[in-house]
């Protein structure tokens, strides 16, 4: 198992890339799984980070929150812009200390942080664990960093090991 | 190959809807891009275009050639999940390039670096 398949989330990952791209039939399937096993074995010469999830099952709970919130924060932003007054809003930075360090973990975070629009990552300090954020529409600091902190960075210290 | 007089009525009005929301948002995040005082307000704005803005265009295009097709068409998924995957990257390239620019002239709307200093809050200039 670990010799053939040093990635197994990598290899499915292709394989499911393949059939995506090349459509479902039994044909495709074997030669997509020829192609994923090779190509994930390639990759193991580059030694990436393995990610080990502990509780994969949350993940559809952390994609389902991040779907809604990324809907909401489009609507909520796309008003700011298109209002007439722009000097009523204030944006600034806020920094989170974070309890996540788990590299797998942070980029994550960081595609979900990216992905709102509203929050932007700017800067990440490894050494303190802390997190420079800019804040589209800055009204109460402690609402941003209770947000990642409590819906997601604790799903995502749950999810990963 | 695709006859798109064989698309059905509801499948051409929920691709239109779709895709026009994704158009939407997009050009709301372009005015936004064009509006917007500072460079960090602004890097806020294109966000739009990489969610909802391409999101609504391949889900329209997702229904569109999934009806045409009669079997479900769902590459599209591929493109937006590069799209989440690759963004943070320019977007993190771009917000450190401006923060290291304000640091180095000193703006004292720019926050110190996170290790040098615990606490540090600032509001964009009007």
């Amino acid at each position: 198992m670990s010799r053939l398949l040093p990635y197994p989330l990598l290899t499915a990952s292709l394989l499911t890339m393949w059939l995506l791209l090349n459509g479902l039939s039994v044909g495709q399937i074997v030669l997509g799984t020829a192609i994923a096993v090779m190509a994930s074995n390639v990759t193991a010469a580059l030694q990436p980070a393995k990610p080990r999830l502990r509780r994969w099952y949350l993940l559809p709970k952390l994609v389902a929150i991040v779907v809604v919130d990324i809907w909401r924060s489009n609507l909520a932003v796309a008003q700011l812009i298109l209002r007439t007054d722009q000097t009523r809003r204030v944006s600034g930075f806020v920094i989170v200390p974070l309890e996540l360090r788990d590299p797998t973990g942070l980029a994550i975070l960081a595609c979900i942080v990216t992905s709102t629009p509203g929050t932007a990552w700017v800067e990440y300090d490894s050494t303190q664990s802390k997190l420079l954020l800019h804040v589209f529409d800055l009204v109460d600091e402690a609402h941003w960093i209770d947000l990642i902190k409590n819906r997601y960075e604790r799903l995502l210290l749950e999810i990963l090991v | 190959m695709i006859n798109v007089a064989e698309l059905p009525a509801w499948a051409a009005l929920v691709t239109s809807l779709l895709v026009l929301l994704g158009a939407g948002f997009t050009i709301v995040g372009a005015i936004g891009l064009l509006r917007l005082k500072t460079f960090y307000e602004r890097m806020h704005a294109p966000t739009l275009g990489a969610t909802w803005g391409t999101g609504g265009i391949l889900l329209g295009s997702i229904v569109f050639f999934s009806v045409l097709q009669s079997r479900p068409v769902l590459h599209e998924i591929l493109i937006a999940a590069f799209v989440t995957v690759t963004t943070p990257v320019t977007l993190m390239l771009l917000a450190r390039t401006a923060l290291y620019r304000d640091r180095s002239e000193g703006s004292p709307d720019i926050p110190p670096p996170v290790s040098a200093n615990g606490k540090a809050k600032a509001a964009a200039p009007d």
